[in-house]
């Protein structure tokens, strides 16, 4: 007999990766399409683990994505409530759905966080072109599913309990 | 935690979500606020810039690591005609700093007889580059030095052969600097050949930056070479940001088109210098 346990350190873990491939230097010509990390991760968090602190965790990652792209402050965390409230709301029904339907949702969610942040931008003075936006989101939408195996892989351990 | 299927839980939230989600957001909002208003951010930034160091810190050991490699790969051959070049570089500017000397003597004393303010000399100090930012349509940098180095906010930054930027952001140790060729950076400059003064501006490319407000009929040849101003500038005067690359007179608009292209080396830079003007940095300038 076995069960599928959930390992502690899996979702600091996943952070860390995040950010780091969200700081990694990229060469000028794709660095554009760098998938929104911290957002995929925090979408997956939202549905397959929406505990008490998901919001807390957004609020600080999106702190500390601020300060690694000196952006104002605020700006982050901002579009990750709005991109986060459907997946929080609807993660039930979200666990069970097809991939092709779960990544329409990861890019309709992905699609909310990068109008928000093109609305502080714009609020804010700094226009950037069309292309900042859209990218990160085509690959973002793509990258979904493997980021789901691979969360997975990384969250859930099988224990043999006889 | 033993959990019956995987990715069912019990959710915590409960019908408060929307409220939490709406106060989370209005807390941003005034966040934001804030930050684009007032300085009251800049000490919690810091601290967190703290925080992030190491995360900026890993993430760069890729590029460290093939760089490292790099450097302990190549042959003696190689090495030694480096080393002769530098050698060679070295020369002619010990050459040119000896003349450089005499002339520095002779200016003291024309400025003297002029009855001038003898001109200060810079101090610098060597950050590494550990970031360059994520974002490609921002142009921003983050410097290993911090305010326990003496770094502060709009610090001019300059590489051996011109302006790079100035500081933007500063944290105990670490800072974050825009480069020149940020959309949003503008610099005073003045043209070396005939002291005509003007704005350049970032327009997002690194080897292309922009004069915008310069009218048909300016003095302003291709090759003109641009040089700091001191005049209501964070920059001490004297310093090459670029050379005239393109100047097209447009008869039907009021200005004309001029580019500029950057002197300093800004995508090939690993270090960079911070000067540190004598005088006290903190008289209150703000934008």
């Amino acid at each position: 007999m076995s069960a599928i346990r959930q390992r502690l350190w899996w979702m600091p873990f996943a952070l860390i990766v995040a950010f780091m491939l969200s700081a990694i230097p990229l060469p000028a010509m794709i660095s554009p399409f760098r998938p929104d990390w911290i957002a995929l991760v925090m979408i997956y968090i939202a549905i397959f683990t929406p505990q008490r602190w998901v919001l807390t965790t957004a609020m600080v990652a999106g702190l500390l994505l601020d300060v690694l792209q000196g952006t104002l402050l605020g700006q982050h965390p901002l579009a990750l409530m709005v991109c986060l409230y459907a997946p929080l709301k609807l993660h039930l029904r979200l666990t069970l759905v097809p991939i092709w339907q779960s990544m329409l949702a990861t890019a309709s969610a992905l699609a909310l966080y990068q109008f928000a942040l093109f609305w502080c931008n714009g609020a804010t003075g700094n226009e950037l072109g069309l292309k900042a936006y859209l990218a990160p989101l085509v690959t973002g939408t793509l990258v979904w599913p493997l980021l789901l195996v691979g969360i997975d892989i990384l969250r859930l351990e099988r224990v043999n309990s006889d | 935690m033993p959990v019956s299927a995987p990715g069912v839980h019990r959710a915590h939230h409960g019908r408060l979500l929307g409220l939490r989600t709406f106060g989370c957001i209005v807390l941003c909002i005034i966040l934001m606020f804030a930050d684009q208003r007032t300085d009251a951010l800049n000490t919690p930034r810091g601290w967190l810039m703290a925080v992030t160091y190491p995360l900026q810190t890993l993430a760069s050991l890729p590029s460290t690591f093939f760089r490292w490699t790099d450097d302990a790969s190549r042959s003696r051959a190689e090495l030694a005609r480096e080393n002769m070049r530098l050698r060679r570089q070295q020369l002619l500017a010990n050459a040119r700093i000896q003349q450089l000397n005499a002339v520095r003597a002779e200016n003291d004393r024309l400025r003297a007889m002029l009855d001038a303010r003898p001109r200060a000399g810079d101090n610098v100090e060597v950050a590494r580059l550990i970031n360059v930012d994520s974002d490609p349509f921002r142009h921003r940098i983050t410097l290993n030095k911090g305010t326990s180095n003496g770094v502060y906010e709009r610090q001019a930054i300059i590489d051996a052969s011109g302006v790079v930027g100035r500081i933007l952001k500063v944290g105990p140790v670490t800072s974050q600097a825009m480069l020149i060729s940020d959309p949003g950076h503008a610099i005073q400059v003045e043209v070396v050949r005939n002291g005509l003064r003007t704005v350049v501006f970032g327009i997002g490319e690194f080897d292309q930056l922009e004069i915008r407000f310069l009218p048909n009929n300016a003095d302003i040849v291709v090759g003109d070479l641009l040089v700091t101003t001191s005049l209501g500038s964070d920059f001490p005067a004297g310093y090459p940001v670029g050379e005239i690359t393109r100047f097209e007179p447009r008869p039907k608009q009021a200005f004309a088109r001029v580019m500029v292209q950057p002197s300093a080396a800004l995508t090939r830079m690993r270090e960079v210098l911070l000067l540190q003007p004598r005088t006290n940095p903190s008289d209150g300038q703000s934008e």
